[in-house]
């Protein structure tokens, strides 16, 4: 069964690390995955290593879920392509996107985690 | 070579030691920027390698030809190359913008409003007896800041750790949440009401709710109380206030908060900008143009408009013709939509090293990395103003090279 969520992006000390090279695996490992609270991530039947796909009205992504200390009904992904596959580009009129807090649904899924090249679209 | 300066986030440490090619001192973070890493071998234009002059020589072209190209980026290279930025950007009718439209630029519209109470980091490690880190996590992008300056920093009147109490708002359970005294775990999208609660409190009203976007009243109250106990409080706050609800009105929020404080007692407020010269990115600009980004030269005159020329805004309604990125990657840092547009017209990006925005740019000219290969000046997250150092020899052009003789060709073409 999906759950309701509400998504939060940010900086961590890996995506940090791997900033300036973002063509290889670790910057891959880095951003590809999302935090889920301990009981959403049991209520999804999840596993280490298994993905979910995460959607909201601005599209949807594919990633790797970890248990990670966020409250119950938050979902944490590290900023980067990723998080930008379901991020809001509405800024209203502010020129920041909402990159905190937008609604979305999270189930358990096969399908693959793409690389960075074909989530950008360019393989 | 000693005091060597880090040129990775915006706490800009001044006392890293670079030997044989090792750097020490400087936290995870820093010694990545300067470790040895994949680069951008030479210019291209479609991918084939040309000379810095071609390579210029087409990037001038795209961008005298476009209608409204877009500058964006320089937040990572120094304030002698965003100056060139702005001058070309007015050459060429195209639209200023940087990093911080989607950083901390809802903290410029605030301060637009309500002016800021401001301190630097020296103040705060000499000074400030209460520390407080809002929707902003240290340990994690900025991790020698509480060392230097805000929770371990030995100062002036503030000798040690003990004489200083540290609050986390936040929510989520960072590792600078551990760091607290205090960790306030706040419901996302609440930073506005728990703001005005705490004025209310502030002012001798009474909060008539049990809790306020998920904090109970008591606690409030508590900090309510340790806010205006202190001598010399600090509230830093990060991108959990600037890019959730509230945005801007979140930050102004908090500056009201910060100026009814200091009718009882000395509290500031500050951002915990990001990149290394990302306040330069906003600095250079202003004292060129007038403002800090979202700045629109087509009539021929600056105009700023944060809702049509920021270049998110940009791009979402396709606004633009053409773009040069420098120093950045919005590719990776920009919403789908955004990126989908990037994807649709000439663009050219500056930058040391392949990143996602490289694999959309029609010219790719390599720059020297400002801080290890290149020098200039740049702008600390409170406004001061450091040296960067060169550190080793390079064949690349500094950013203020390329964009030197960028300006020169545009100049030649428009006249
Ligand atoms: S805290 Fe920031 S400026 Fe200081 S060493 Fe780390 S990355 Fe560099």
């Amino acid at each position: 069964m999906p759950i309701e969520v509400e998504i939060i992006t940010g900086r961590t000390i890996d995506q940090g690390k791997t900033v300036d090279e973002k063509l290889t695996e670790e910057y891959f490992k880095a951003v590809s995955y999302c935090e889920l609270n301990e009981e959403d991530f049991k209520a999804l039947g999840l596993k280490e290593g298994d993905r979910v796909k995460i959607k909201t009205e601005f599209g949807e992504v594919v990633v790797f879920a970890k248990i990670g200390s966020v409250p119950k009904g938050v979902v944490f992904i590290p900023m980067g392509p990723y998080a930008n596959q379901i991020t809001s580009d509405d800024t209203d009129g502010t020129g920041m996107p909402l990159f905190k807090g937008v609604r979305g649904i999270v189930e358990k899924t096969e399908e693959n985690v793409k690389s960075v090249k074909e989530i950008l679209g360019v393989e | 070579m000693e005091n060597v300066v880090c040129t990775f986030c915006g706490s800009v440490c001044d006392d890293g030691v670079f030997e044989n090619g090792d750097i020490r001192r400087l936290c995870a973070l820093g010694k990545s920027k300067f470790s040895k890493k994949e680069r951008i071998k030479a210019p291209m234009i479609d991918g084939k390698e040309v000379s810095y002059e071609e390579a210029i020589e087409k990037a001038a072209e795209i961008l005298v030809e476009a209608k409204r190209p877009l500058l964006y980026g320089w937040a990572s290279t120094v304030n002698e190359a965003i100056r060139l930025g702005v001058l070309i950007a007015e050459k060429v009718g195209g639209i200023y913008d940087q990093c911080a439209s989607v950083c901390h630029a809802p903290g410029t519209l605030a301060l637009i409003e309500e002016g800021v109470p401001g301190g630097t980091l020296g103040s705060v490690k000499n000074r400030a007896d209460v520390v407080i880190f809002w929707g902003a996590n240290p340990v994690e992008a900025h991790p020698r800041h509480p060392t230097r300056y805000s929770v371990m920093a030995k100062g002036l009147l503030i000798k040690d750790r003990k004489d200083r109490k540290v609050v986390v708002i936040d929510v989520r359970e960072t590792k600078t949440a551990k760091l607290a005294d205090i960790f306030v775990q706040i419901k996302p999208g609440y930073d506005y009401a728990i703001i005005s609660a705490l004025r209310a409190i502030v002012k001798g009203e009474k909060i008539e709710a049990d809790e306020v976007g998920g904090v109970p009243v008591e606690k409030l109250y508590e900090l309510a109380e340790l806010m205006m106990n202190a001598k010399y409080g600090v509230i830093f706050y990060g991108l959990g206030v600037t890019q959730s609800r509230g945005r801007d009105r979140n930050v102004e929020n908090a500056i009201k908060l910060v100026q009814q404080l200091n009718r009882k007692t000395r509290w500031i407020i500050w951002p915990m900008r990001g990149h290394y010269n990302v306040v330069g990115a906003g600095e250079v600009p202003a004292w060129e143009a007038g403002y800090q980004y979202a700045i629109d030269f087509s009539r021929g005159y600056p105009r700023f408009s944060p809702a049509e020329f920021t270049a998110v805004e940009a791009l979402v309604r396709r606004d633009c013709d053409a773009a040069l990125i420098v120093a950045s990657d919005p590719a990776a840092h920009f919403p789908r939509k955004a990126v989908e547009h990037l994807k649709k017209i000439p663009v050219i990006q500056i930058d040391p090293h392949p990143n996602l925005t490289t694999l959309l740019s029609n010219v790719v000219i390599p720059s020297a990395i400002a801080g290890l290969e290149a020098e200039g000046s740049v702008y600390r997250m409170d406004g001061i103003v450091l040296r960067v150092k060169k550190l080793v020899e390079t064949e690349y052009w500094s950013d203020v090279q390329i964009l030197e003789k960028m300006y020169e060709v545009v100049v030649k073409r428009v006249g």
